[in-house]
């Protein structure tokens, strides 16, 4: 039997010739230019009028002008597809230079797990497994929280390791150097209460009361609520991401082999500031709400400073104030508590840290907004 | 014969504002050389690759590909001359977000119209070739240090680059699986004629697949030594000598 097919590219660069010489044999020549740049015809198109009886294939190149991985990303799929169907292959009319580098790709077996796959799966199956997660991960939330603890009560008695000049460099970054945003927000949330208060209270002429709604407003509820959620984005994104990268670089690791505790020596410090920190922050977003209240009531309505003044001093009790610091200082605490947590559990890669900063937001804000909620309805229930 | 070298280095000076990392480097890498850019930690070889590969702009003098000066030149000429190189960094460098598959087939999507079925064969082979065949789907974060640096070098070699910058290729790596990569190095030069520039200081492969080199001195803040370094063994520099029979002579 013998028959000749052959197959141009439509640039005319390059040429293959299947000439069968016999029911066994094929002879593939490859002329021309075989390169990435060319529209390089597939592997199966060798094999699919060859029939059953062929068992041996041989190469001629004598006519091959250039060649790239595109010539042998074709020869190393036509040999998988001869294995497959037992045709033995006489590799010797190939280039030297190709035959080597086949070789060598073909030196290490195939891993066998091949079928790796992040598949992408449905919407049903990915709630349910975010809840599983959830529900994996509420150990792993309680045994860090005993950690901390353990780690307190370590300090407490003075055996808790770690750097004072670290917790000096955390309380200035989380407190100082978060004044302006701080000053901005609370400015500016002060400044709506006051016109939303306006709004209302000038239907029933007591726009003097708008000292009451933004003082109470501010150093009870506000303040600490704006301070949480700015020092969520701002430091516990940065605790996660600090952390997270000292998980990727195996710096926690290395605490660990030194039998250092890594949270007393990376959370505690960070605690520490946020606790000491944001009730301080609380008050302070509270009093910039309030001047950004007196200078709206001041100027747009019309109130006297000295009668805004008193009427201030008049609404407001101890209790607003510690109910505020109360919930400032717990705001602190579970934003640096989902900072930590998100860090300390990140990954090895750069993904998971990315992962882990945004996973600390989401976590410190449902955690403060749960607290907000629980803390509101106890103060109610004991009258504060 | 074309008397243009294929990479040439016009006194190049490299310094980080008034500190000067090295000065007066001129040297010559010809079409086909594996040459080796070796000196003692921190006397600037990644701070050479850096301005050879057009990551960091020399202090003063010149990088040349083929005969154009690639800190003259406008900045899409320089990215036409970028095109010829494929670098693999000393840790790797692989996109942490995407599978190996997704690394290499990148370049491949960006510079050819290749189908999805071609990218997926051209992948699998560069992925055997550096001995990870079938690790098409995994992440970098899943694999060894080892792994994730002969993964990088089949996405520097997508492209078949003219040359291939490769920093620190053995450094983390089992002798074997080092020997291995000293063994696809040489076959790259032999068989797709690409010229290789190696930063390293592991001296069996410096010995094993160097056929040129640049010795960097610390002390001095310029080159001492160029040439073969199987001859620099011998013949160099003492300083040479000294580093590269590890202060045996």
């Amino acid at each position: 039997m013998n028959s000749t097919r052959i197959l141009n590219s439509n640039s005319g660069q390059w040429q293959l010739e299947l000439r069968r010489t016999s029911d066994e044999l094929l002879e593939v020549s490859c002329s021309g230019r075989w390169c990435l740049d060319q529209d390089l015809p597939l592997a199966e198109a060798v094999l699919d009028t060859t029939g059953d009886n062929l068992q041996r294939l041989s190469f001629s190149t004598e006519h091959l002008k250039d060649w790239d991985t595109g010539f042998l990303a074709f020869l190393r799929t036509l040999l998988s597809l001869c294995s497959a169907r037992a045709i033995s292959v006489n590799q010797e009319g190939l280039p030297m230079g190709v035959h080597h580098l086949l070789t060598l790709a073909a030196a290490t077996p195939q891993q066998k797990a091949s079928t790796h796959h992040r598949a992408q799966q449905g919407l049903f199956f990915q709630v349910g497994q975010a809840i599983i997660e959830f529900g994996r991960g509420a150990p792993e939330m309680l045994h860090f929280l005993g950690e901390i603890t353990a780690s307190f009560g370590r300090l407490i008695r003075g055996r808790a390791h770690f750097r004072a000049s670290d917790l000096w460099w955390e309380i200035e970054e989380v407190g100082p150097r978060a004044l302006v945003i701080v000053s901005v927000i609370s400015f500016l949330v002060g400044l709506i209460l006051a016109y939303l208060g306006a709004d209302q209270l000038r239907l029933v002429g007591a726009q003097i009361f708008i000292a009451d709604l933004v003082a109470v407003g501010m150093i009870r509820e506000i303040g600490a609520l704006m301070t949480g959620i700015i020092i969520a984005g701002r430091t516990g994104a940065a605790f996660a991401a600090q952390l997270g990268t000292m998980q990727v670089n195996e710096e926690i690791d290395a605490f660990r082999t030194l039998g250092i505790s890594p949270v007393d020596f990376l959370v505690l410090p960070r605690m520490l500031a946020l606790m000491l920190m944001v009730p301080l922050l609380t008050l302070y977003a509270g009093f910039v709400g309030m001047l950004a209240g007196w200078l709206v009531s001041a100027t747009i309505f019309d109130i006297g400073m000295f009668e805004y003044y008193t009427e201030t001093l008049r609404a407001l009790k101890l209790k607003h104030f510690l109910v505020g610091l109360s919930k400032g200082s717990v705001y602190g605490i579970m934003v640096a508590y989902a900072g930590c947590l998100r860090g300390m559990q990140c990954g090895r890669s750069a993904e998971s840290v990315g992962e882990a900063a945004t996973s600390a937001v989401v976590t410190g804000i449902l955690l403060i907004t749960i607290v907000a909620s629980l803390m509101t309805i106890i103060f109610y229930q004991l009258g504060i | 014969m074309n008397s243009i070298p294929h990479i040439e280095v016009r006194n190049l000076t490299m310094a980080y504002g008034e500190f000067v990392i090295q000065h007066d480097l001129n040297f010559v890498v010809n079409k086909g050389d594996i040459f080796v850019i070796m000196g003692e930690n921190g006397c600037g070889k990644s701070t050479l690759m850096r301005a050879l590969i057009g990551l960091q702009a020399p202090a003063l003098g010149s990088v040349l590909y083929d005969g154009e000066d690639f800190w003259k030149v406008t900045p899409e000429e320089q990215a036409r001359l970028k095109r010829r190189l494929g670098i693999m960094f000393q840790g790797g460098a692989l996109w942490s977000s995407l599978t190996l598959a997704e690394n290499v087939t990148l370049p491949l999507q960006e510079y050819t119209t290749l189908s999805a079925r071609r990218l997926a064969e051209i992948v699998s082979f560069k992925l055997a070739l550096v001995g990870l065949a079938g690790f098409e789907d995994y992440y970098p974060a899943e694999l060894s240090g080892g792994m994730k640096k002969r993964a990088s070098l089949a996405r520097a070699m997508a492209l078949d680059p003219d040359i291939l910058v490769i920093d620190e290729p053995s450094s983390g790596l089992d002798p074997l699986t080092a020997s291995r990569l000293d063994d696809l190095i040489l076959e790259l030069r032999d068989s797709l004629e690409t010229t290789i520039v190696v930063i390293t200081h592991e001296l069996a492969s410096i010995l094993s697949i160097g056929t040129n080199s640049i010795f960097l001195d610390s002390e001095t803040h310029t080159m001492i030594n160029t040439g073969n370094p199987r001859e620099a063994m011998t013949a160099g520099d003492p300083r040479v000598r000294h580093f590269l029979t590890r202060g045996a002579t």
